[in-house]
């Protein structure tokens, strides 16, 4: 597990050292795969939607204005240190006592003043610019579900439910589409949060937030759920794949079909069927109706599952349903303590919901 | 002895003084059923420095744990209740100790005062607010919990609702969360009582409310919005336990409550308490920077002025932190005002400090190198917190790590510099024995550097997308090396800890005799011996300025000519 980090290159030092001896005498029973780990920073200088872009011209606004306010009151300060420091400790004399100054006092309160209604009008012309956006008809509107400790993402319009990883359709100049979000929870408070298109935006049980992005880059942005939900609020890792209309309308359409029946493993359904599994899964024209967990009807669609705590593969599948602490502590998918013959059997069946 | 003749109407009493120690026992039953305000103060401060050595090994192993991406150190369950502890440690058990110890102390002697105006109540609220804090530790041993790491609550310092409630926080942990700080906080209310009766009834002849030094206005400030503050906490707590005890459904979302009602009730306490935490490390600052710049404070009035508005408008900017719950645009807009408009009044006070320093003779001991490096961080931190306050912008950085750097640098960079910075000045007070300056210089300057390797660096994985309350993250996105310079950090200010620890005890029994002034400074309680005698002040003193040593010194050119 360790040798993960070490054999990357990193600066050897003495604290690193110590470091790994003080973690190896705390080294814990459990570790986890790391074997779908996405190289991305989710920096949020840089911005991949309309929302985001204007997020960060205004951040850079704020930027420059708070910075000239520190040089220059820093400025002053290492000036006042320099200058006015004494220089013979021998020298008992008091300097002469000034009390204070209308004017000077008046100056250094108006300025701040008008600084502050200036920051104040920017950021609410942004503000509302944002918040009370209205939405296009042509909008693509799906419901994001925070649960403990995964995103379900539902899309009305078109009838079916996944998790963890959301789609969207790109946004170009010549064919602008906009992906309206509505925020809702399932047990407690969680925060939605992909910093390249939005900010974040809390979803909350018993009310409904919304948020919108006009993606404008293909590809894979990384997020997590940023509000403390639980044990494993780390691992509440999500996905936005932004997609060309074409593959997004693709995705869609077989997102849309019922689950594959493959007779080919048919003694892997019956015993998926026969366990708890379908308490709380769904898998689509099947007996698995749950609706605790994450739908499973395209499961082998997906890059990830646990939320992106594990790669989406036979072997990390077998490790999830065998043992899922070993995955993703305090996950609320239990281990069902089946025999290694029937995880293999299950696993066959869930390879083949694509 | 007391002769009214004498300036300051005989106060200076430099009688020495023969004091009878019993045994051991004896001593320790003087500490417990004591009622004078010094000793209570001094039990305060112990306090709030035990238990900065336990949130600062929580720290520690929080910073031992993301160091790396992915790493073991700390199991989630675990990792979870010892972030939760050390914010709450710091707040509620650290620094809200620390500051009512200090005003404890300080505001009798520097009104001219024998004791509080209510000495019973405040033994009491002493010792509500320390069973508060041992309520809360024993969370650690009361029983092995659900998930075999103890019943120490897991549910972050704010506590969002319904992670709370029954259904989602089982067993005691949170119970124990709740009652200790509803214990804690009738012990601060009572302190908050007994200094706001303090200031306004027990102040010498001649003090005036504008004779008054800053230190005593700040804690009649702070002492004001600790009535106000405390009290929503309080009554959410309560309304939390009924929840879980009694059937309610304030915050129960299953039933229909609301959870943003509980983000309302824990902010409109939550916002006022960083400035409740830090109006009192101004007030050091207030004392110290003058006496050390050989210059009166430099705009007395505008000062009082800002320390209240900064009282007034705190308490209406609560809601910044509510900027991702889903407010409509009205409302947030209203809070970016409110917040920003906070920044002008603070924008004052440090003003004034440079322009009391402007044209000063400034003596770099100690205590003024804590007040001023308190200065340009706080500066640095107000900065950062206009940022936050830019609403859009706000969705993205809230709750990420920028937030918590920047809360660490107004709570670390003002509290944990100005009160050692108190530490320092007042000692040879409190003691009679000088602490170590030398001592002193290594404290600071390996505090200093730890301090920004740790808070300064810590912004940057904010800005990368970095959650906060993550007991783990993942490799490749770019935090890597940045939570290990920021862990490095913390271990140098550790070891800054360990030496000011050692300084205050080595300094006890070896320090220099200190005398009753040793800083040459100007306000009331330099008249007496060090440590002060249980009464305080042989006679009642009479003051006619703001600084009335300044003009026992300087006769021929007494301040009480300019006021």
């Amino acid at each position: 597990m360790f040798g993960g980090w070490l054999q990357r290159k990193v600066p050897g030092s003495a604290a690193y050292a110590l470091l790994l001896l003080l973690t190896r005498a705390g080294h814990a029973a459990w570790a986890a795969p790391t074997d779908n780990i996405v190289y991305q920073t989710p920096s949020i200088f840089d911005p991949h939607s309309g929302p985001a872009q204007l997020i960060h011209h205004l951040s850079l606004f704020v930027i420059e204005i708070t910075g000239a306010i520190f040089i220059v009151v820093a400025s002053l300060w290492v000036y006042v240190v320099l200058r006015f420091r004494q220089r013979d400790p021998s020298d008992d004399s008091e300097p002469p006592q000034v009390y204070g100054s209308t004017q000077i006092e008046l100056a250094w309160t108006v300025i701040p003043i008008l600084i502050v209604v200036v920051l104040f009008l920017t950021t609410a012309r942004i503000l509302f610019a944002i918040q009370d956006q209205k939405m296009p008809p042509t909008a693509i509107n799906a419901d994001v579900v925070g649960h403990q400790f995964w995103w379900e993402f539902r899309y009305p319009k078109y009838g079916f439910t996944t998790a963890g990883e959301l789609h969207v359709p790109l946004s170009t100049e010549q064919a602008p589409m906009t992906t309206s979000l509505r925020l809702l929870s399932a047990d407690v408070d969680h925060s939605f949060w992909v910093p390249a298109l939005f900010g974040k935006i809390d979803s909350i049980p018993n009310r409904v937030n919304s948020m919108w992005f006009t993606p404008d880059k293909a590809g894979m942005f990384v997020g997590q759920c940023a509000q403390f939900c639980g044990v494993e609020h780390a691992k509440m890792l999500l996905r936005v794949y932004v997609q060309t209309p074409e593959d997004f309308a693709a995705w869609v359409k077989n997102q849309q079909q019922p689950a594959v029946q493959d007779p080919a493993v048919a003694d892997g359904r019956q015993v998926f069927e026969s366990q708890a599994c379908i308490s709380c899964h769904v898998v689509r024209g099947t007996a698995a109706q749950g609706r605790f967990g994450p739908d499973l009807t395209h499961l082998m669609s997906r890059d990830t599952i646990a939320s992106g705590a594990s790669a989406n593969t036979a072997a990390d599948l077998k490790l999830w349903i065998k043992d899922p602490d070993y995955v993703k502590p305090g996950s609320l998918m239990p281990a069902m303590q089946l025999s290694d013959d029937q995880i293999d059997k299950i696993v066959a069946y869930l390879t083949t919901l694509k | 002895m007391a002769d009214s003749t004498l300036p300051i109407g005989g106060a200076i009493d430099l009688t020495p003084q023969s004091e009878v120690y019993g045994t051991w026992l004896e001593q320790v039953h003087d500490w417990v059923v004591t009622a004078d305000h010094k000793k209570i103060g001094l039990m305060y401060m112990a306090y709030a420095l035990i238990f900065l050595l336990v949130g600062g090994v929580e720290a520690i192993l929080l910073r031992i744990q993301l160091a790396v991406p992915h790493n073991n150190f700390l199991s989630p369950e675990v990792f979870n209740r010892i972030f939760t502890m050390h914010g709450t440690t710091m707040v509620f058990l650290m620094g809200m100790p620390l500051i009512i110890g200090f005003g404890n102390y300080l505001v009798p002697l520097m009104i001219g005062a024998r004791d509080m105006a209510f000495p019973r109540l405040n033994a009491f609220s002493f010792w509500m607010t320390s069973l508060g804090g041992l309520f809360l530790y024993y969370s650690f041993i009361g029983g092995v919990g659900l998930q075999g790491a103890g019943s120490a609550p897991d549910v972050t310092w704010w506590a969002y609702a319904p992670l709370t409630e029954r259904a989602f926080s089982r067993g005691h942990s949170t119970d124990y969360w709740a009652l200790a700080l509803i214990i804690s906080g009738f012990g601060t209310i009572g302190a908050a009582v007994n200094i706001i009766a303090t200031t306004l009834c027990m102040r010498c002849k001649g003090m005036t409310l504008f004779r008054m030094p800053l230190l005593v206005w700040l804690n009649l400030v702070v002492a004001g919005m600790i009535l106000i503050t405390i009290s929503p906490l309080t009554a959410a707590q309560i309304m939390l336990v009924i929840d879980r005890y009694l059937g309610g459904h304030f915050f129960d979302s299953q039933a229909g409550g609301s959870p943003v009602v509980w983000n309302h009730f824990f902010w409109i306490f939550g916002h006022p308490e960083v400035y409740v935490l830090v109006l009192p490390a101004f007030a050091i600052a207030n004392e110290i920077i003058p006496v050390f710049s050989r210059k009166a404070i430099f705009g007395y009035p505008a000062m009082v002025a800002a320390s209240v508005g900064i009282g007034l408008i705190s308490l209406s900017v609560w809601a910044h932190h509510m900027f991702t719950v889903g407010m409509n645009s009205a409302s947030n807009a209203f809070f970016v005002l409110s917040t920003g408009m906070v920044g002008v009044p603070t924008g004052i006070k440090i003003f004034n400090w440079l322009a009391t320093m402007w044209g000063g003779k400034i003596r770099f001991a100690t205590p003024m190198l804590f007040c001023n490096a308190f200065l340009i961080q706080f500066l640095f931190a107000g900065l950062t917190g206009i940022m936050l306050s830019v609403a859009p912008w706000n969705w993205q950085l809230h709750n990420s790590y920028f937030v918590v750097a920047h809360f660490h640098y107004v709570l670390v960079g003002a509290i944990v510099f100005c009160f050692p910075g108190g530490f320092y000045y007042w000692y040879p007070k409190m003691t009679g024995r000088m602490l170590d300056e030398r001592l002193g210089k290594w404290h600071f300057w390996l505090f200093v550097v730890g301090f920004h390797m740790t808070f300064d660096f810590m912004h940057v994985p904010g800005l990368l997308g970095m959650p906060r309350s993550i007991y783990t993250y993942e490799p490749g996105r770019g935090w890597d090396g940045w939570n290990m310079i920021v862990s490095i950090g913390g271990a140098v200010q550790a070891v800054a800890t360990l030496i000011f620890v050692y300084n205050l005890v080595h300094s006890y029994f070896k320090g220099a005799e200190a005398g009753p002034d040793p800083w040459d400074a100007w306000t009331l309680e330099w008249t007496t011996t060090s440590p002060p005698p249980a009464y305080n002040f042989a006679s009642e003193p009479v003051v006619s300025s703001r600084r009335p040593l300044w003009d026992l010194k300087h006769p021929e050119d007494p301040d009480s000519r300019y006021e």
